[in-house]
């Protein structure tokens, strides 16, 4: 075992174990949903729109019927349930009916014996449309004489958050800055594209397997389109290859299309997606628009803030209101603001819609309050890093939403330490004192992060567990929550190994299925520690009162505290009085006592009101920051990071190098967003939708990275944990574009940051001068 | 039209009849069930179905199964020892080198060839090994110091 963080007195959580999914992993034994078979199964493939809008004026599928192989083509009109994916405003139809509203969407499926026939056969559909003026972005949407994609305004969702009177101390501010400031899409670029298998069973029922995070949504989703009901629907999990968020919402439209045809057809159905196909078709980072104000006084105390706040949505709303929500109540940033007026917008346009990606529309407003602090900075004369320190989040502080920061706020401490991490004193000097033609620069966000989904979601919230010891001593886990590669599975299994006082390598959590626990929510928003730690931890304590109970028969005492040093138990008063772990498990089973429990975990209460745009938005956050140095060359505007330095507030490190992982891999996600990410959608058609076209980062692209873990514990996570899994893809790429200004003097208020961008900004100062 | 195709496949001979043009990555997953080599992108750009022909990395989903024949290929199941995991693998795991998993098989290909030809590689020769493998969990961080660790203790172990 590895070194543990913080000075532990527990002899499985805290500790680097080693994950319980990696010997299949590093063999290539592990099976990925395109390495199953089943016994006569077909495949699926889909017909997709041809233009960004318009409506279907003809459909003709007797020549792709014709095709050796092909078995059947499926419409809407062959939809037994409703024709809509259940998200949140149901306005995604399953299959389109009479219009397609952008490019890419699903028309029809083809399901034939191989893959290759039904992908060759798709092509063979026939559709004809009568193209409509189509909405290409999302200033054109929300013009009043705009055509009308959505609703009769095109906006998805509103919220207003207002806090004080903003407006009133703009008017009398001694200092005010603004900006400007949009990002592109992000594409998430998981190794493994969506794809499904769906199975039905004789009694009528079916079951479907997937790469997926979210198998509760995919049940929900099936249940509304078969018009079946819900105990006739089982999903599972199969090893899934990376999500960050994109295997959330649309899986469900992946496996309800499985779902339709092998329910329609009587046999197994398999889809996998191409990669071109995943990347027209399925969700993305939003675009977005945001103007933001900061008003302070001379001494750099923050006294206002202002956002306009606008998300480019996509055709269908899928959960761009809660992406919207989650944006929104941290947009003002970290830092305590008395007057903050907030104004978040998402509307549709005539492109692929747009869903969650890991940071869920925190990216988005960080690049813009993070970037604006600094201009702020300037303005005022002081150094970045003393304006945040006059201004951040520290307990006693409130969030925009007004809710007090009471307990567990670690973002002093982060910062200070990536600043001592980064040698931030000794490469920091203000931009006009940099010469030559490479220039190096030093830069900093930072951010907060509410665990969980918050009120935005809170009546999912909550998560069931299931923890059973077997007569050998070793255990089996069942959680609702997903295993995506970020290792929850192997967090989970320390932490029942530390409450029942037993060896981490005896637990084997199951693959997720939803027959075995009750709706646990999604896997998303950093909550899986929480929640399914908390279950588990629930579980498992009632088994080990059991346990100790026994301990104490078995040790002849009538009372007393039973540890564990997950060999033997001992009586704390005497740990001389010892009894191995598996002598009590058989002892217990001896004596016919019940080894299993379930468990369950509901968040705290949240009280955010949708009226007032008040209240507490999560029951905790965690802190980040992150220092980025780079080096720019002055010539060619390209940007080379040499170094991330990311901190991060998570309670407690239940596996330090898990979350060292988290924290590399979101922060170079973080770097591709900010540097060479560019997907480009013209007229609503994509046009880089491939790795050769739309460049995530490589390994010739990697900078030093150094992970810093906070541990300020949450009393109510399993051992203090909090979240990591979104932060650290939050600030990295803000903290560049901070560099590149330090570096050159040059502030970019778009992202991603190309040389090409960079070039114009340049020369737009040349002309000033 | 189809050919007798004949290749050494993780040290054993293998022999199908397939199209010529099929590619590698669909003969191996599909007539050989070797699905331990994985599609990423079918276009040559993601490193994910990376195996070993001749001693070089190919991708083999841009690979014509025609052009194996008479080659030795290895994908990542002829990395094991009689069920003992190869020293890269092992360090693999130790380093925290894989989450999702679905680029592993890959890199860790592609690290072979690296230390089968130096046991001392530079950074520079590290990230060049794995630069046509993607990888978008990792950071590639825990990758680069699993092949420094590793390349050391094969080093030692000589
Ligand atoms: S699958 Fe072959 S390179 Fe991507
Ligand atoms: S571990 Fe997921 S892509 Fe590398």
């Amino acid at each position: 075992m590895k070194k543990t963080l913080s000075k532990n007195n527990f002899h499985s959580v805290g500790n680097s174990v080693i994950r319980n999914d990696v010997i299949e992993k590093v063999t290539g034994t592990a099976k990925y949903i395109d390495d199953y078979k089943f016994g006569d199964m077909l495949y699926g493939a889909t017909v997709r729109a041809t233009v960004p809008h318009g409506n279907i004026k003809s459909f003709n599928s007797a020549l792709a019927l014709k095709i050796d192989g092909v078995i059947a083509v499926y419409t809407y009109k062959d939809v037994p349930g409703k024709n809509e994916v259940p998200f949140i405003l149901n306005d995604y139809p399953l299959l389109a009916s009479d219009k397609v509203l952008f490019h890419g969407q699903a028309i029809a499926l083809v399901v034939a014996k191989t893959p290759e026939i039904a992908k060759f056969a798709a092509k063979k559909v026939e559709v004809t449309y009568q193209e409509l003026p189509a909405i290409n972005d999302v200033h054109q949407s929300l013009k009043k004489d705009a055509v009308k994609i959505f609703g009769n305004d095109n906006i998805f969702k509103r919220y207003d958050i207002i806090r004080g009177d903003a407006e009133n101390v703009f008017e009398k501010a001694a200092v005010v800055v603004e900006g400007k400031y949009t990002t592109n899409y992000q594409v998430h670029a998981y190794l493994e594209t969506q794809g499904m298998v769906a199975d039905p069973q004789p009694d009528g029922s079916i079951v479907i397997y997937g790469s997926m995070q979210c198998p509760f949504y995919i049940h929900d989703a099936i249940v509304h389109i078969l018009n079946v009901p819900q105990n006739k629907v089982r999903i599972v999990q199969t090893t899934t290859g990376g999500a960050f968020g994109g295997k959330e919402d649309v899986p469900s439209i992946v496996a309800a299309h499985a779902a339709l045809a092998a329910y329609l057809s009587k046999k197994p159905v398999k889809i996998i997606y191409s990669r071109e196909e995943d990347f027209q078709a399925m969700s993305k980072r939003h675009p977005s628009y945001i103007e933001m104000k900061y008003a302070a006084d001379k001494k750099g105390k923050i006294t206002a803030a202002q956002v306009r706040y606008i998300l480019d949505g996509g055709a269908f709303s899928t959960l761009s209101p809660v992406v919207l929500w989650r944006g929104a109540v941290h947009a003002a940033g970290p830092y305590n603001i008395p007057n903050v007026k907030i104004e978040a917008i998402c509307a549709a346009t005539n492109k692929v819609p747009c869903g969650a990606f890991r940071g869920f529309g925190q990216p988005q407003t960080t690049f813009a309050n993070e970037s604006l602090i600094d201009e702020l900075a300037v303005k005022l004369n002081i150094s970045p890093l003393e304006l945040r320190r006059i201004n951040m989040m520290k307990v006693g502080s409130r969030t925009a939403t007004g809710q007090k920061i009471t307990r567990s706020c670690g973002l002093e401490k982060v910062i200070k330490q990536v600043v001592q991490k980064s040698d931030w004193n000794k490469i920091y000097l203000s931009p006009e004192k940099r010469t030559g033609t490479i220039r190096t620069g030093i830069g900093i966000a930072a951010s907060f992060y509410g665990v969980g989904l918050g009120a935005g979601g809170k009546y999912l919230d909550r998560a069931g567990s299931y923890v059973q010891v077997q007569k050998d001593g070793t255990v089996i886990i069942a959680i609702g929550n997903t295993e995506l590669g970020q290792g929850v599975f192997t967090v989970i299994s320390q932490i029942a190994a530390e409450m029942l006082g037993c060896p981490y390598n005896f637990v084997r959590v199951l693959k997720t299925d939803t027959t075995r626990v009750p709706d646990s929510g999604p896997t998303v928003a950093s909550r899986s520690t929480l929640m399914s730690g908390n279950a588990v931890r629930n579980a498992a304590g009632i088994i080990r009162l059991r346990i100790d109970k026994m301990v104490l028969e078995m040790l002849n005492v009538k009372s007393g505290a039973v540890k564990s040093n997950g060999k033997n138990y001992f009586l704390s008063s005497d740990p001389k009085k010892k009894v191995r772990y598996q002598d009590v498990v058989k002892k217990c089973y001896g004596k016919r006592i019940n080894l299993t429990s379930n468990g369950w975990y509901a968040g705290e209460d949240v009280t955010f009101s949708q009226e007032t745009g008040q209240g507490n938005a999560y029951y905790t956050y965690s802190y980040s920051a992150t220092a980025a140095i780079v080096k720019v060359n002055t010539e060619t505007c390209e940007v080379s990071v040499e170094k991330l330095v990311s901190g991060h507030d998570i309670g407690k490190a239940l596996n330090p190098q898990l979350c060292e992982g988290q924290i590399e891999g979101g922060v170079i996600q973080s770097l591709g967003y900010a540097l060479t990410e560019n997907l480009i959608i013209k007229n609503g058609i994509m046009l880089n939708p491939s790795f050769a076209g739309y460049l995530i980062p490589t390994s010739s692209d990697i900078p030093e990275i150094i992970p810093v873990i906070v541990e300020e514990p949450y009393h109510d996570g399993p051992f203090g944990a909090k979240g990591l899994g979104e932060p650290p893809m939050i600030t990295p790429a803000t903290a560049i574009a901070n560099a590149i200004y330090n570096a050159t003097g040059w502030r970019t208020d778009k992202l991603p940051v190309t040389p090409e961008v960079l070039l114009d900004i340049k020369k737009h100062l040349w002309k000033k001068i | 039209m189809e050919k007798n195709i004949k290749f050494i496949l993780n040290g054993k001979e293998v022999e199908v009849t397939v199209h010529p043009v099929k590619t590698l990555l669909k003969v191996l997953r599909e007539d050989l069930g070797h699905t331990e080599v994985k599609a990423g992108c079918e276009q040559g750009e993601c490193g994910s179905c990376t195996v070993i022909i001749d001693g070089k990395i190919v991708n083999s989903c841009i690979f014509p199964v025609g052009q194996a024949e008479g080659s030795s290929i290895i994908t990542i199941a002829g990395l094991c020892k009689e069920g003992e995991l190869h020293p890269i693998q092992k360090i693999f795991i130790e380093e925290g080198a894989v989450q999702c998993g679905f680029c592993t098989p890959g890199i860790i290909l592609a690290v072979k060839v690296l230390l089968d030809r130096t046991l001392s590689p530079g950074d520079e020769e590290i990230r060049e090994a794995v630069s046509g493998n993607l990888c978008r969990c990792t950071g590639y961080s825990k990758i680069f110091s699993a092949i420094k660790k590793a390349a050391v203790y094969m080093r030692t172990k000589k």
